[in-house]
C-alpha cells in the first residue's frame, strides 16, 4: 500500500528514495521538518508561488542527469586568502579543505556533530519553520529532514579572513543536500563565500542569525555548468542595528530559483540582497525574496538585474512586508532585465503589503533592450558592436555588482561577467 | 579629405527625402562652416556621414581621403578618421567616462593595427587635455554625461576629439546651449586642434561660433542641397539679414 502511495504522489516518492542521516541533537529537528514537509507537500505547478517556475525537475525523486563543466578559467575567489571548505557532489572533501580553525569562530560539519547541548539546537531549521509563513517553502523543509552534512559556523569576534565554501560537480547524476547554520552573537562579523555548481541538482538551506550590532557579508556565485539545477534558500533574521547583505552572481545553468527570507527584527538593522544573472538559452533564473521588516527605522534593499538571450526566462518575486509598528522603514526594490534578443522573457512580480504609515518604501520593474542611442554614441568613438554592446551591458549590470562592499571581489564579479559576455557574444 | 558628391538621402522607414543632393569637398587644414535654417537636413548630413542607423543613402557617395563612407560600420569610419561631435551627447549610466574614453581610443588604434595605450600612458595624456578644456577629475570619474551641465558635455565631447586625434572633424550644433564664456572654452579647444592634415565641418545656426572658430568656406544648406557657398562674409550675411534673402536669390 506503502509503495502504491509513493508511486503516485510525489513528496512520498521523494521521501522514499532518500533515508535520514542519524545524528543526535539534530534528529528531532529532522523528524519536526519532515512532518512539515508531509503536511505541506512538495511544491506543484498549479501553486501560486510556483506560476513562473516549473517544479518537477526539483520535485521528481532522481536528480535529472547534468553534464560536468571542463574548467578552463581559475577557481573563484581563487586569489582571496580564506579558510576554504570543499564539498564534491554534496561530500566533504576533508583533503582539500583547510582545517577548521579560525580564530574568532568556531566551526563544525553538521555530518559530524554530535554534542547533545548544540547552539545550532535553536536555529537549525527554526528560521526555516518562520519562513514557511505566509508562504510554504516545501523544498527547504525537505532540505531540513534529509541535508546529508552542511557547516554550523558560530561567530564569536571579526575572523580574519572569509570561509570559503567551494561546491565542486563531479558527477552527472548527483542529487545533493546541504543545510549551513552561522550564528553571529551580538558585535560580530563575517563574510562568507560560496562557489560552485555542487551537483547535478543542488538542494541549500543556509540559516543565519544576525546578533545585535553584528555584520554578516554573503558573497555566491553558482558555477557555470549549463544542466546543473539548484533550489536554494537563505534564511536571515536580524538584530538591532545589525546588518546583512548577499549577492549572488548566477552564469548558465538550466534551473536555478534562489529564494531569500529576511527578518528585520531588531530597530536600525539593513539587509541587502543582490544578484546580477546572466543566461542564455535554455536558462530559467528565479530570484524569489521576501522581506519582513517587524521594528522600526529599518531599512532593506532588493536590487536584481538580469542579462537575457536566446530565449532565457528570468524571474522575480519580491515583496517587502512591513509589519503593525514597523515605523520608518525604509524599502527599496528593484528588477530589470536587459533583453538582448526578441525570444527572451522577464517576469516580474513585486509586492509591497505595508501596515505602518509612516514609511517609505519603492519598487521597480524594468524590462528592456540595449539603448540604440547609447550603442551608436560608442560606435561612433570606435568601439566595436559587440564590445560596445558589452560595455552597455556590464554597465547595466554595475547596480547590483556595486552592492558588494569589498572592492577587490566587486572586481573579480566584474570580470567573470565580462568574461561570460566575451564568450557569448550575439 | 572629405568628398561628398550628390549624396541623396531619406528615412528608412518613411518615404521622406531629407538631402537631394548634397555636394561638399573638404581640403586638409580647412574648416567649413554649414549654415541653414532649421529642417535643411544638416544634421541629418552629420549622422549620415557617422552611421548612424535609420537613414538610407539613395544616390551619390561620400568619401575620406578616398575611401568609401557609406559602406563602412560607424566604428570603422572613426577608425578611419571621422569624428562627430554630437549636438545632444548621450548619457550612459554605469560606465565610466574614463572606461569610455580608454576604450574607444584603444579600440581604434587596435582598428588601425597600432598599439594600445598603455594604463599610465592614457592617465597622463587625458589629464592634460582635461586640463586645457577645464574638465576636472570629477567629471572624468563619472559615468558618461552623466549629470553633466550643457557645457560639460560638449566640453567633454571636445575632450574626446582632443584623445581621439581625428583627421575629419564633424561638429553637429556645438555651439547649442553653451554661454559666451563656455563657447570660448570650447572654440578654443577645436582652434587648438586645427592643424594642416585635418579637415573641419562645423554646423551652426549662428555666426557667434564663427567668430571664435574662423571658418575658410561657408556654406547655406536650404531644403537638403547647398545652395551657396562663399567665404565668412556670408556668415555674416545670414546674421544680419536672416536666410530669406538668400533663398529668394536662389530661387
Amino acid at each position: 500500500m506503502a509503495d502504491a502511495v509513493a508511486k503516485t504522489d510525489p513528496t512520498e516518492a521523494m521521501i522514499a528514495a532518500r533515508s535520514m542521516p542519524k545524528g543526535t541533537w539534530v534528529q528531532p529537528l529532522r523528524e519536526d521538518a519532515l512532518a512539515r514537509l508531509r503536511a505541506m507537500g512538495l511544491p506543484q505547478r498549479r501553486d501560486e508561488y510556483w506560476k513562473y517556475t516549473r517544479p518537477d525537475t526539483l520535485t521528481q525523486a532522481d536528480a535529472p542527469l547534468a553534464a560536468v563543466l571542463e574548467a578552463d578559467e581559475a577557481p573563484m575567489f581563487a586569489d582571496v586568502d580564506c579558510l576554504q571548505i570543499v564539498f564534491v557532489d554534496g561530500e566533504f572533501d576533508s583533503e582539500a579543505s583547510d582545517d577548521l580553525n579560525l580564530e574568532g569562530i568556531t566551526i563544525e560539519r553538521l555530518a559530524t556533530s554530535d554534542t547533545d547541548l548544540h547552539w545550532a539546537k535553536n536555529l537549525y531549521g527554526v528560521l526555516e519553520t518562520r519562513g514557511q509563513s505566509p508562504v510554504a517553502r516545501p523544498l527547504a523543509a525537505l532540505n531540513t529532514a534529509f541535508a546529508t552534512d552542511g557547516i554550523l559556523i558560530h561567530v564569536t569576534g571579526k575572523p580574519s579572513k572569509p570561509v570559503n565554501l567551494t561546491y565542486h560537480h563531479k558527477s552527472e547524476s548527483s542529487d545533493a543536500i546541504l543545510h549551513h547554520c552561522i550564528k553571529l552573537d551580538a558585535g560580530a562579523e563575517m563574510t562568507l563565500l560560496e562557489n560552485g555548481p555542487a551537483a547535478a541538482r543542488f538542494n541549500k538551506v543556509l540559516e543565519v542569525e544576525v546578533g545585535d550590532d553584528a555584520s554578516f557579508h554573503h558573497i555566491r556565485t553558482q558555477g557555470r555548468d549549463h544542466e546543473r539545477r539548484a533550489a536554494t534558500h537563505i534564511f536571515a533574521r536580524l538584530g538591532t542595528q545589525s546588518a546583512f547583505r548577499s549577492f549572488t552572481m548566477t552564469v548558465n545553468g538550466v534551473l536555478t530559483r534562489n529564494e531569500c527570507v529576511i527578518e528585520l527584527t531588531g530597530d536600525d538593522a539593513i539587509a541587502n540582497v543582490a544578484g546580477a544573472c546572466v543566461g542564455d538559452g535554455e536558462f530559467l533564473h528565479d530570484d524569489t525574496v521576501f522581506i519582513t521588516h517587524d521594528a522600526v527605522n529599518c531599512q532593506s534593499r532588493q536590487v536584481f538585474k538580469k542579462v537575457l538571450r536566446n530565449g532565457a526566462t528570468g524571474i522575480f518575486q519580491g515583496k517587502i512586508l512591513v509589519k503593525a509598528g514597523a515605523q520608518k522603514t525604509d524599502g527599496y526594490q528593484i528588477s530589470q532585465s536587459l533583453l538582448l534578443d526578441g525570444d527572451s522573457q522577464f517576469l516580474a512580480k513585486p509586492e509591497l503589503e505595508i501596515y505602518a504609515d509612516d514609511v517609505a518604501c519603492s519598487h521597480g520593474s524594468t524590462s528592456g533592450a540595449i539603448d540604440e542611442d547609447a550603442l551608436f554614441y560608442l560606435r561612433s568613438r570606435g568601439a566595436p558592436e559587440a564590445e560596445a554592446t558589452n560595455l552597455l551591458t556590464l554597465a547595466f549590470l554595475a547596480e547590483a555588482v556595486d552592492e558588494i562592499e569589498h572592492e577587490d571581489l566587486r572586481e573579480d564579479i566584474t570580470n567573470r561577467l565580462g568574461a561570460w559576455l566575451q564568450r557569448h557574444r550575439g | 579629405m572629405l568628398s561628398i558628391k550628390n549624396l541623396q538621402v531619406k528615412l528608412e522607414d518613411e518615404d521622406k527625402q531629407i538631402l537631394k543632393g548634397v555636394d561638399l569637398e573638404i581640403k586638409g587644414g580647412e574648416v567649413h562652416a554649414i549654415m541653414g535654417p532649421n529642417g535643411s537636413g544638416k544634421s541629418t548630413l552629420s549622422y549620415v556621414l557617422s552611421g548612424k542607423g535609420g537613414y538610407e543613402v539613395t544616390g551619390g557617395s561620400a568619401a575620406l581621403e578616398g575611401v568609401d563612407l557609406l559602406e563602412m560600420e560607424p566604428e570603422e569610419r572613426a577608425a578611419a578618421g571621422l569624428f562627430l561631435a554630437f549636438q545632444y551627447p548621450v548619457e550612459i549610466p554605469g560606465v565610466g567616462n574614463m572606461t569610455f574614453l580608454r576604450t574607444a581610443v584603444n579600440a581604434q588604434r587596435k582598428a588601425r593595427g597600432e598599439e594600445e595605450m598603455s594604463a599610465a600612458e592614457f592617465l597622463k595624456v587625458v589629464r592634460a587635455r582635461a586640463k586645457d578644456l577645464k574638465i576636472d577629475a570629477d567629471m572624468l570619474k563619472r559615468p558618461v554625461n552623466m549629470g553633466f551641465s550643457g557645457g560639460e558635455k560638449k566640453r567633454n565631447e571636445i575632450l574626446q576629439m582632443a584623445m581621439l586625434e581625428p583627421k575629419m572633424c564633424i561638429l553637429d550644433e556645438t555651439d547649442s546651449g553653451l554661454d559666451v564664456d563656455a563657447m570660448k572654452l570650447v572654440s578654443e579647444g577645436v582652434n587648438a586642434l586645427r592643424s594642416e592634415g585635418r579637415g573641419f565641418l562645423v554646423i551652426t545656426h549662428y555666426q557667434r561660433l564663427l567668430d571664435h572658430i574662423k571658418p575658410d568656406v561657408v556654406h547655406i544648406m536650404s531644403d537638403g542641397r547647398i545652395i551657396k557657398t562663399g567665404g565668412p562674409d556670408l556668415a555674416l550675411e545670414v546674421e544680419n539679414n536672416g536666410y530669406a534673402d538668400i533663398l529668394a536669390e536662389v530661387v
